[in-house]
């Protein structure tokens, strides 16, 4: 099954190489990962989507539990919650094929963030199901670049990953 | 300022190899006289030793080493202490800050290097956080589950140009880093209960009784419920080998007894022991009637090979402690009738007489025949370090410890090379203390330039070489699984002449080559006291270490002998 584990990290040199490498080191795969400072300078939040079957992700949760750097954690699967990806997409818009593509980015609530002639670069949010929607979507156009954030993510309600 | 922080830490020795990168440090060694630097003569020596007389007193051990190929040549050391939860502190010297990324003379990204073999680890930044760093360096090394950690110290902040005020801090607090205390009350009652009915009980322990200082409770723990105890090979010593109770060691050579046991057990306690694929087997047919009560402070060694169902997440102490009030207070009573069967079984097992020693003809000496004779004149009471191989497996299998922190190898990484260096730190600690080294002409080789740096400081180790003139484990394995094609294990014809050796160090040889003379000349060798000795002992090559478990089977399936298996 597919997890988001997102956890606050200390803004040190070294923390971010620390979680990374734990998942090679263990032989965890990363399907995505996002980082970024937040409002407090001296944490980083951090968030991995990883696949594994319960035991696997309890194994994960405890090892990047041990390491120095990460100060919590939490598997934001596991209850309610809210996640987003941010998708950038480069595509071939010419012809007929223009509206088309317009059209399907109106459906999908995305935006067309840049236009020439020939292309259209197109900005999308939403959970990354609605993502690989999109570009299921549009196949039959002439993709040319995709550039995604991968995931990023919150519990819903009063629960907060704070210090 | 970094030896005041390793004083103000309480640091006594450390073990080390100069170079540019930490001449700064060196030279502020030369100017005190508090903290006693030993030099060796390879920097995983330098590891080795300082792990050595970390497994001997409980205390973490430390080294310094320079940048570049004095740091990687710390690694495997650091690896070995890693993989068997020891305590060090590991401070390279690394180029000036300005030089960081830029390859230069001796760098290497020695903090990424360790990554995946350190506890944590700290790249300093300015001089005036060293005392701070040390600080978290020696907390974090030895709280919790204990590990190794590096400090990388570039050179220019240990200029002894760049002043500031120093303050050692009293304590340290990490938001990000919590030691596990006590177990969960809830959690001990409930294990507890099962194992007080249990009928055919086992508890399997490991090194983390030992390191944990948990081996006065286990063996508390044990007399009062009158279980057997089996121990892991890093577990030795928790409880008194000479102890009826005492099944053996468990696992790939463990005992006859303690394999069968625990398989047809119906609950296994296993304590400060992280389920290592050398002790289980199959995972999938271990121990197939057993609840598992598992006691560790890692939490992540729980559940992670064998599923627990009743996991506590503590310290040794603090849960054993818990769990003697708990039986003491519980209305279940142990079921002495069951327990009494139990042990008639297990008596059948032990007559089986697993570890009995077939003499050889023609006054050939058996390996297993020098660790008895070992066990002999040092009346059980030595410090046995050991290196890796069957040597290794003959003296877990016939020294019989009876004190925790007695028996030091390197189970986990298992590390040819260990020994000696090892040895030295026992030796160093503990100077009146008879430290022996187990090991085989293989392993000897790779840390042999030591022989230096015991005659220096005059360490009067004695090194025990089970010389069967092979790489003994690898051609077992080759015999029973490779038709006995020897694929470079094998190099009689070119080995060195031990004694000539040692004597060109400055130190004592002797050979012994007949059974008949094994003691007298043994017992010669011992009572040298304030001499390294190296007892050079020709063993029967062909011999194999058993029992040993069949790839792939339950615990209960083995070999006994080349022709016998279970
Ligand atoms: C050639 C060779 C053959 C081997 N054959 C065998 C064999 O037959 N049998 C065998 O047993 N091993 C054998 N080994 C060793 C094996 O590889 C493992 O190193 C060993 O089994 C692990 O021992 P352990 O489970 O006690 O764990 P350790 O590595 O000693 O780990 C200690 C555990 O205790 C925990 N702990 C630490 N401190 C505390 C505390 N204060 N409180 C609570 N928990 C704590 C830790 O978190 C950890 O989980 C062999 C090794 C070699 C090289
Ligand atoms: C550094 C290292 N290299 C290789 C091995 C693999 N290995 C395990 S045991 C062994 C043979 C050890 O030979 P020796 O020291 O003579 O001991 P013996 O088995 O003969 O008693 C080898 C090569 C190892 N454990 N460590
Ligand atoms: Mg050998």
């Amino acid at each position: 099954m597919r997890h988001i584990i997102s956890m606050l990290l200390e803004n040190e040199p070294g923390a971010l190489s620390r979680v990374v490498g734990l998942f090679s080191q263990r032989n965890y795969n990363i399907e995505s990962l996002t980082v970024a400072p937040t409002e407090d300078h001296t944490l980083s939040r951090l968030t991995i989507t990883t696949m594994g079957d319960d035991r696997k992700i309890e194994q994960i949760t405890k090892h990047l539990n041990k390491l120095v750097d990460v100060v919590k954690l939490v598997d934001l699967t596991e209850g309610a919650h809210i996640e987003r990806e941010l998708m950038l997409i480069k595509v071939k818009a010419t012809g007929a094929q223009r509206d088309e593509i317009k059209r399907t980015t109106d459906i999908f609530r995305g935006q067309v963030v840049d236009v020439t002639s020939t292309i259209y670069s197109i900005q999308l949010v939403g959970t990354s199901e609605k993502l690989d929607g999109f570009l299921a979507a549009i196949s039959g156009t002439t993709i040319l670049e995709v550039a995604r954030t991968g995931v990023s993510g919150i519990s819903r309600g009063e629960k907060v990953l704070s210090v | 300022m970094l030896m005041r922080a390793l004083h103000d830490e309480g640091v006594e020795l450390i073990w080390g190899y100069p170079g540019g990168a930490v001449l700064h440090i060196y030279d502020a060694l030369f100017k005190q006289d508090k903290v006693e630097h030993i030099l060796v003569r390879h920097e995983q020596a330098a590891t080795h030793a300082a792990d050595g007389y970390a497994r001997a007193t409980g205390k973490p051990g430390v080294v310094l080493v320079t940048s570049g190929p004095g740091a990687t040549n710390a690694i495997t050391g650091i690896a070995t202490a890693f993989m068997d939860s020891i305590p060090l502190v590991v401070i390279s010297g690394q180029v000036d800050s300005s030089l960081i990324g830029s390859d230069g003379f001796q760098e290497t990204d020695m903090v990424g290097i360790s990554r995946p073999i350190v506890k944590h680890s700290f790249m300093v930044q300015n001089p005036e956080d060293i005392p701070m760093v040390v600080k978290k360096a020696f907390y974090i090394a030895t709280t919790g589950r204990p590990g190794p950690v590096v400090i990388d110290i570039p050179k220019d902040v240990t200029d002894p140009s760049r002043k500031f005020k120093y303050q050692y801090p009293e304590s340290v607090k990490l938001r990000s880093y919590a030691v596990p205390g006590k177990g969960h009350t809830g959690q001990i009652k409930k294990a507890v209960e099962i194992l007080l009915a249990a009928k055919r009980p086992v508890i399997y322990t490991g090194g983390g009784v030992v390191q944990g200082e948990g081996s006065a409770l286990l063996t508390q723990l044990a007399k009062h419920l009158g279980y057997p105890v089996t121990n892991t090979l890093m577990g030795l010593g928790a409880f008194p080998a000479t102890d009826p109770q005492f099944l053996g060691m468990l696992g790939m050579h463990g005992t006859y007894e303690a394999n069968m046991a625990m398989h047809f057990s119906d609950v296994v306690l296993g304590i400060g022991a992280r389920f290592d694929d050398r002790v289980t087997n199959s995972i999938a047919k271990f121990c197939p009637g057993a609840k598992i009560l598992h006691v560790d402070i890692d939490p992540a060694s729980i559940s992670k090979t064998v599923v627990a169902d009743v996991p506590i997440v503590g310290a040794v102490t603090s849960v054993l402690e818990e769990m003697l009030e708990l039986i003491r207070q519980s209305d279940t009573k142990v079921d002495r009738a069951a327990i009494e069967q139990w042990w008639k079984q297990i008596e059948g097992w032990r007559e089986r007489d697993c570890l009995k020693v077939t003499p050889a003809p023609d006054d050939i000496i058996k390996p297993q025949q020098v660790i008895q004779c070992l066990y002999e004149i040092t009346n059980g009471d030595a410090y046995v370090s050991s290196d890796v191989g069957q040597h290794q497996m003959f003296a877990a299998q016939y020294y019989k410890f009876d004190k925790p922190r007695r028996w030091i190898n390197s189970g986990g990484l298992g590390t040819m090379g260990f020994g000696f260096p090892a040895a030295m730190g026992v030796q160093l600690a503990f100077p009146d203390a008879v430290s022996v080294c187990v090991t085989g002409e293989g392993s000897i080789q790779m840390n042999i330039q030591e022989l230096a740096t015991c005659l220096q400081y005059q360490l009067p180790v004695k090194i025990v070489c089970l010389n069967n003139q092979a790489l003994g484990m690898v051609k077992q394995w080759q015999d029973m699984q490779y038709g006995g094609r020897y694929s470079h294990s094998t190099y009689s014809e070119s080995l060195p002449d031990f004694i000539k050796l040692v004597e060109a160090y400055g130190h004592v040889g002797v050979r012994i080559d007949k059974l008949s003379e094994l003691k007298q000349k043994m017992t010669e060798a011992f009572a040298l006291k304030d001499r390294l000795v190296f007892i050079d002992v020709l063993v029967d090559p062909m011999e194999h270490v058993y029992p040993m478990a069949i790839k792939g089977g339950a615990m209960k399936d083995m070999y006994l002998s080349k022709t016998e298996r279970t």
